[in-house]
Formats: C-alpha cells, structure tokens, sequence
C-alpha cells in the first residue's frame, strides 16, 4: 500500500485541493464585482464551481500512490470520500442562498470553500503533521462559519464554544501524536505502523511504551472523536448546531463528520494497526454508549436542531460500528453511510432553513400543519426523517443493514443488538416530529409557503436520492466495495 | 424473460402510489380512482397467476432474478410456490378491498392512498422474494406506512398511542430476526442473501438450535405470538378501517409466513427442537384471546382479539411441521386473512355511522344496513369453523395436523384437542357481536342511518363470496397449497 511514489503526477494528486484553492480565490474576487443586492449569485458560483471538481474528484485524474515525500496519498477510497465532502459543499452553498443572514455574503462562501479544503485534504492526509495541518484548516474555517452571525447571540456564543472544544480537543490530539512520533521517530503513517509493530513484537504486553501506545490511541482518538462528534467528546454538538447559521449547521453535521471519519479509518488502518485489538474494543464501547446516549438525549429535545445534535452523535455511533469492524466491508459500510448520511441530514436541515426563514422559530411545535401547508417540504422531512431511522424504502435502511452486516461479520453480535435497540428508540423521536408535521393542525396552515428554487434543487436531489440509493443504490455501493477492498 | 407477472403485482400499486403524489394538492377523486386502478391491475394479475401456475410441476415458479447488490450476494429474486400464490392473491383482494371501503376519505386523500399502496407493495414483495435481504426491506416497508395511516386518519382517543406502540414493537422484532438473518448469511459461508441456495447450506444442529429462537419470534411478532401480540389490539383499535384490514388480514400472514420460511424453512433443526415448547405459547393465543373476546365489548378490540385467536391456529399448523398441518396454516391464512379483513370493514362501516363501538349500545343496525350484516354473518360463521365455508377446511387440518405431530412431542394431540375446545369460544363471540350489533331493537338514535354505499357492497361481496365459494369447491385452493407444501418439505429431510 501506498509504494508507488507519485513525483511529477504528485500535483495530481491533489488537484481536487488545488482547485478549491482556485475557486475561493474565484469566489472571494467575484464578491468584489457584484453590487450587493445580486450577491445571492455567489452561491451559484460556489455550488457550480464545487460540482465542477466534485466532477474531477470521481471522474479526472486518479493516481495512486504516496505524493510530497509521503504527506499525502492517493486512494480509490481517498477519492470517493473527497466527493462525499464536496457533494455536502454543494448543498450547503445552495442551502446558503435561501438563508437571510449569509446569502449575499462573499466571504462566507470562501470560507465554506476552505473548509472544504481541509477536509479533502484530510481524507487524503498519510503523515502526522499532514493530518494534523489538514484538520486545523477545517476546524478553524468551521469556526469562523458557526460564529459568523455576529448579531446573534447564539451564533456567537457557538463560535466560542466551538472554538473552545475544538482548541482543547486539538491540543490533546496533537499531544498523543507526539507520542507516537517519540515511540517511532517517523511521522509517516507507514513508519508509524511499521515501528509500531515491531515494538509490540518485542515487549510484553505490561511494557511501559506499548502502554504508552494505548494513551497515544485515546489522545489521537480525543481530537478525531470531536470531528465525528462521539461520547464523551460530543459536548458542544447541541449548542454549536443550535447556535450556528443553519446551513452551516448542515455543512459541519455532514462534511466536518465525515472527514473525521474518513481520517479515522485511514489513521487507524494505516497508522494503528499494531493496536488494532485496542481500539476495536474502545471503538465497541465508544459506539455503543455514542448512539444510546445520543438517542437518549434526542428524546426530550423541543428545538428540531437540537434534536438533530442528538440525532447526528447517535449516527456517528452507528457508523462507528463499522469502523469497529475493521474490516473491507466495515470500511465500505462506513463510507456508503456517509454518502446516505449526507443527503438525508441535508434534507432534514434544508426544511428547516425553509420553516425558520417562515416562522422565526426553530421548535418543533412549528412544524404542525406543514402536511397541509406544504406537502414537497412535509414529505422532504418525512423521508429524512425515516431514512435517518432506517426504514425501507429508504437509503438510511440499507446504510444500516450493511453497518450491521459488517458488524456481524467480524463477530460484534452484542454490538449489533445495541444498534438494533438504538434504531427503535431513535424512531420514536423521528415520528414524533412526522406526527407533527402530518397530524397536528395550525391556524395559519392555510397560508401559502413558497419554496425558492435552490432550496427546490437542494430538497429534490436529496430526496431522490435517498429513494434511489436504498432502492438502486448498487452502483454506488459497488464504486465504494472495489475502493475500500483495496485498502484490506 | 418472460413476461413479469409478480414485478407487475408488486409494483403497479408502487407506481400508481407515485403518480398519486405528483398530483395537484387539492385533488379528491383522482387518487383513489388511481389507487383502485394501481390494486385492480395486482388483482387481475394475481388471480392469473392462481390459475396459470403449474400445479403438475409445483416448485417455484414466475422466478424472475435481476442483480440488486452483488457485492454481498443479494438479488433482486422472485418467485411462488403454491403457498405463495394463495397469498399474493389474498393481498390483491384485500388490497383492492381496502381501497374500495376507504372511498369516503376525504381528508388529504392523495396522502392516504398513496401511503395505503405502498403497504401493499410491501406486503406483495414479502410474499414473494426469494432473497433474504430484499425480504426483510419489503418486510420493514410497511411500518412507515401505517404509523402515518393511523395517526393521521385514525380513531382520536387511542391513534398515538396505539400507532407508536405497533410501529416500535414490530420494527424490534424484525431487528432481532435481522441479526439472526445476518448470521445465517455469514455462518453459511455461501456469500448469498438467496433463501433458495441458503435453504441447500448445512448449519450445525448447535447453530440452528441457537439462532432460530431470535428468528422465529422476531418475526412471529409480527404474526401475534403471545406474549408479544399486545399491540395488535392497541393498533387495530385506532386504525382507520382500511388499514386494519390489511393489517389483520395480510400483515400478520407476512409475520407468519417470514417466519416460517426464515426460520423454520432455513433452520430445520432449530424447529424440530423448539417447535414442543413453542406450540404452548401458540395454544396460549387461541385460548387467551378467544376468552377475551368473549368479555370484551369493544367492536373493534372483539374482532383484533378474534384476529389473535386465529394466527394462534396458523403458527400452531406450521409448528406440527408436517404437511396436513402447514397446508391448514396457510389456508388458515387465506380464510382468515379474508376474514378479518371483512371483519374490520363492517366495523369500521358501523362506526363511521353511529360512533359507537361499545356493542351493548348498539342493536338492529340489520334493518339500516343489511349488506354489512349478511357480509359479517358469513365472515363469523366461517370464523366459528362452520362446514360449507373456508375457515373450515383449514381448521380440520390444522387440528388433524396436530394430531399426527405427536412424533414430535407426545403432548401434540393434547394440545390439538384443547385448542379445537377453544375453537368453539370463537362460535359464541361471534353470535354474540352479531346479536348486539345487527339484531334486537334499533335505538332511536340510528334510524337515519346511511345504508351502504355500492363500493363497499362490492368489497363486501367479493371477500364473502370467496369464502363461499372457497368453502364448497376447496379443490383448487387446498390442491394448489399442497404442492407448494410438498416442494418445501423435503427440506426438512423427508418428514
């Protein structure tokens, strides 16, 4: 794995990143041209400039092989998690149109573009200080967006939350990776496992560096466990994603997760194998505790976006069953559930946009009577909602049959059990809002609700393919299947 | 490829569910002309492949198999044998039934019948596919459904409730079969989600007697095992009529017959050596719910109880495991299906006129709604096994079924004749709704009644005339069920 060094073709490697680079650069110029009042077209410059190399991520060039003396690597997996970040980018940019606060604001599309970056770049990261650099650039672009209605309270108050966390968080991060570079002397992943290895060969299992190896793992996992928001580091998720402009708190519970899972499964692969009996055992019980607190506390939530905090660290934990699994089918399991997670979480959030910009208020009380008022946004909510439960004919469904697939493969029946559980108490607060949202009568029910046409866009391909992808979804599965058994 | 008879079944309802939708909001007769269209195509198509299904040659026939996610072995792999055919055809009638009956909705119809044929669809796809994976995504298609039909269009004081509560029990259930789904695809080895192929795998005894147990009450959730059956009451209770029609009439045949197929079919041993105990928790069902539906004055609790009886009487045919006994429980499934869902119709008729289900203040609705009463006199008389209708035949082999188990367990032929005893409870419930309902004075309050409407006759008709003429010619019926029988008990090693 990862033997080929790409020297000329290394550009290529990460031509996916370059021209992100190209279009903030491109976005952040146009915002200096347009007059104010046609600044709403930044999101379409974004989100077609984002489908442009969403189309070269999957489609262009496609070395592989390690590039820049081994910070970067080029994978069919690599490749396919990119466009799962890029396709959230674009969504978020289309969502971002219709939301008041941002939509003719230039800059914060760059930035949602820089973000972006980093999170490409994550998926791709071979190296220590690659990874670490990588995560940087997503976390304090992500920053600025959650914090980036200065105005508001809420917002501000999330920035600094978010900042906070993701700061410490970081630090611990970046302490166990000096731990690993102490015990290895390399900050390629390669040298890691391969130092790694032949340490755990050598000593018993009492040994103090090996031990010191299991610390490094739980540091290395604090930061990566606050990017996919996994118990206990899932502390700042309810306020951060309440506080945060809507379509930013779209971006981050899509894009910003799966990077953090994207780095998980390379880092843990790639890096940790030695430890591998280690972290499958932590990994068990963090994704065990992740989705039944997650659910647990998505219950009483009255504010749909903090439910959806809640919701969005109950999914981290079942996909983190798949990671557990380690294995080519986990790995696949966990990628075609961040293409299915992606769509859906951005269904659910483009309605909000929608009903908040309407009603001013984010509660779940104000859903009632959407059924009637609106049915495109009341069926919209209701396949999210039912594919994020995992029922059949929805994506979520086959997402979650594979998750526990892989599980059952690699012998985790008991972790298995736990999800099946999970995915009943879950249910029972996504019907709740569907009741809502069907059943329950408003007095304004009547008045007419437009939907915009980007939010049209957005809610459309969403909804489709949460249909399409638990209905005909193999050719994506099979696109993910080939890529993740190459890593195995 | 032959022309794709069960595809069409199963998806005609599908699509006309989808053009249902992409029509204006404000539509009222549309969707459910379209909806009767959608179920009336499964229905023909159905009742052709009854007849054109070669019973010399048995097995499974209409086999159609497309790639759907080769990675892990699962295709999209259709078929019947002889028991299956019975039950894509109970589901059209029932199906095309259930739409007739719901005429008078009114309230976001496009909603309503859009969402009754997607539970259709799934149950035609759960009686049908051969591949275990597409089973269970069939099978878990009809919850969402129904929990937005019975909150939204279900009875006020209970719908909330009662519609969580179905939803949550029968999703865990199908969860717990899941996982014993997964392991019977992983321990066999095969890299295949298909029953057929699965069915020729070798299990060790120890792995059978292991995961059937998860399997089987999994999905007999779904059939009302006792102790798991208390939401069926609850949900059938707060549907809307239409919905506990299909419910009690297919759905519970899907719990059944999944779990027959899943379990007993790929897990033989497991059956043979659970099947003992197992048949106390069934004898419980039809002595239980058959008393109380004697006490109960609830129209709608007496018939979903009665319904609890009954699937008592099917899981008890399939646990004598052998054929006199799954031939009676899959044409207990037939009668039966036919008849709850008659049941359910003419008590949903009878509330939506009166508002009234407590049956001691009803009476003489005979003279205001004849239809009804002589479509629930013939459905209740084939309920209590009366000879000359199709609740009979299947009930005399399940018995008989029973009876020559006692290979099995010596405690077989005991348990068929406390049950046969309990049988007769059926006979006195049923007078006794009846007699409160249709006979004796008609209180004032309902003398302006609304008769039937034509729909609703034709509903009517068609399901009693079915046990009628089931009842007097069972030939065909039993004959065709029989060899599907026959072609799937050789796996359990020539018993």
């Amino acid at each position: 794995m990862g033997n080929t060094v790409l020297n000329a073709n290394g550009f290529l490697a990460i031509l996916p990143e370059i021209l992100l680079l190209l279009l903030a650069v491109v976005v952040l110029a146009v915002d200096l041209a347009l007059p104010k009042e046609r600044k709403r077209a930044l999101g379409v410059w974004t989100a077609g400039g984002l489908v442009i190399i969403l189309a070269v991520a999957l489609w262009g060039p496609a070395p592989t092989g390690v590039a820049f003396g081994g910070l970067v690597v080029a994978d069919g997996l690599g490749r396919l998690l990119r466009a799962v970040f890029l396709l959230g980018g674009v969504l978020a940019a289309l969502m971002s149109m219709d939301f008041r606060p941002l939509r003719q604001d230039g800059p914060y599309y760059g930035v949602l573009i820089f973000s972006l970056m980093g999170m490409c770049l994550m998926a791709v990261a071979h190296d220590l200080v690659m990874l670490y650099v990588a995560m940087e650039l997503t976390s304090i672009s992500a920053y600025v967006l959650v914090g980036y209605l200065k105005e508001s309270p809420l917002s501000t108050e999330a920035g600094v939350k978010y900042f906070l966390f993701g700061a410490f968080s970081s630090a611990v991060m970046l302490y166990g990776l000096s731990l690993f570079f102490g015990m290895t002397g390399g900050t390629g992943y390669g040298q890691v496992a391969a130092m790694l290895q032949q340490v755990v060969a050598m000593i018993s299992v009492s040994a103090a560096p090996f031990n010191l190896g299991i610390v490094g793992l739980m540091m290395v996992l604090v930061g990566f466990g606050f990017k996919v928001a996994m118990v206990p580091m899932h502390f700042w998720t309810p306020d951060v994603y309440q506080g945060a402009p809507t379509p930013v708190t779209a971006f981050i519970s899509v894009a910003s997760k799966a990077a953090g899972f994207a780095v998980l499964l390379r880092a843990l692969n790639f890096m940790l194998p030695a430890l591998g009996n280690e972290w499958t055992v932590l990994l068990v019980a963090i994704s065990a505790v992740t989705m039944t607190l997650g659910n647990l506390f998505a219950i009483p939530q009255r504010n749909i976006k903090r439910m959806l905090a809640y919701s969005s660290v109950a999914q981290a934990g079942y996909i983190l069953i798949g990671v557990a699994a380690g294995s080519a089918l986990g790995a696949a399991a966990v990628a075609f559930y961040l293409v299915i997670y992606t769509v859906t979480n951005i269904a659910a959030f483009g309605v909000v946009v929608l009903i908040s910009n309407l009603t001013g208020s984010e509660d779940i009380g104000t859903f009632a009577g959407l059924s009637r008022r609106s049915p495109f946004l009341a069926w919209s909510l209701m396949l999210a909602l039912f594919s994020l439960g995992g029922v059949p004919p929805f994506a979520g469904f086959v997402g979650k049959l594979i998750l526990f697939a892989a599980a059952v493969q690699s012998g985790l029946i008991a972790l298995v059990a736990f999800g099946a559980v999970n995915v009943v108490i879950s249910l029972f607060y996504y019907l709740n809002v569907v009741k809502v949202v069907f059943q329950r009568r408003s007095e304004d029910e009547e008045a007419p609700l437009a939907v915009p046409v980007p939010s049209r866009w957005v809610l459309g391909f969403s909804m489709a393919a949460i249909v399409l992808l638990g209905i005909v979804g193999a050719p994506v599965f099979n696109l993910i299947w080939q890529a993740s058994a190459g890593w195995f | 490829m032959s022309f794709p008879f069960l595809s069409i079944i199963i998806f005609a309802p599908a699509v006309a569910a989808v053009l249902i939708l992409l029509l204006p909001k404000d539509r009222q007769a549309e969707p459910k002309v379209l909806a009767a269209v959608g179920s009336f195509i499964s229905l023909v198509l159905a009742f052709w492949v009854f007849l054109a299904y070669q019973r010399e040659t048995g097995g499974y026939q209409f086999v159609e198999q497309l790639p759907w996610l080769p990675a892990i072995g699962s295709s999209y792999h259709v078929g019947v044998n002889g028991m299956g055919v019975m039950l894509v055809l109970l589901n059209g009638i029932l199906l095309f039934s259930a739409v007739l009956t719901s005429w008078h909705v009114d309230d976001r119809p496009r909603e309503f019948f859009a969402l009754l044929l997607l539970m259709g669809v799934g149950v035609f796809g759960a009686f049908t596919l051969l591949d275990l994976f597409l089973l269970v995504f069939f099978y878990e298609l009809v919850l969402f459904p129904i929990y937005i039909l019975i909150v939204n269009w279900g009875w006020k004081p209970l719908r909330e409730y009662g519609a969580m509560k179905l939803t949550l029990y029968l999703l865990l259930g199908s969860l717990v079969a899941v996982v014993g789904v997964l392991a019977v695809y992983f321990t066999s080895g095969l890299q295949t989600f298909d029953m057929v192929a699965l069915q020729g795998a070798t299990f060790s005894v120890e792995f059978q007697r292991t995961w059937f147990l998860p399997i089987f009450l999994g999905f007999g959730v779904l059939a009302s095992l006792w102790p798991f059956y208390s939401w069926s009451p609850d949900g059938y209770a707060a549907a809307p009529a239409a919905v506990s029609m299909l419910h009690a009439g297919v759905l519970k045949n899907v719990g059944a017959f999944t779990a027959f197929r899943v379990a007993m079919l790929l897990l033989p041993d497991g059956a043979r050596f659970w099947m003992p105990y197992l048949v106390f928790l069934m004898a419980v069902n039809v002595i239980y719910a058959t008393f109380v539906a004697l006490i109960h004055t609830d129209l709608k609790y007496i018939i979903g109880f009665a319904s609890v009886a009954h699937m008592g009487i099917v899981l008890m045919g399939f646990a004598a495991m052998n054929e006199l006994g799954w031939t009676g429980a899959v044409t207990q499934m037939f009668a039966h299906g036919i008849i709850a869902a008659m049941s359910f119709a003419i008590v949903g008729m009878v509330y939506d006129r009166t508002h009234e289900r407590d049956i001691r203040k009803l009476g003489g609705l005979i003279r205001k709604l004849p239809q009804p009463a002589v479509a629930l006199i013939v459905a209740g008389l084939a309920s209590m096994g009366m000879p000359g209708l199709l609740g009979f035949i299947a009930e005399v082999q399940v018995f008989m079924g029973l009876w020559r188990a006692a290979n099995l367990a010596p405690w077989f032929p005991a348990i068929a004749i406390v049950s046969a005893v309990g049988v007769l409870g059926t006979a006195a419930y049923i007078l006794r709704l009846i007699q409160h309902v249709f006979f004796g004075e008609l209180k004032p309050q309902f003398s302006d009644l609304q008769p039937a409407g034509p729909l609703d006759t034709v509903a009517l008709a068609l399901m009693g005339g079915i046990l009628i003429v089931g009842g007097f010619f069972p030939g065909p019926i039993v004959e065709i069920i029989q060899r599907g029988v026959q072609s799937v008990l050789t796996l359990l090693g020539g018993a």
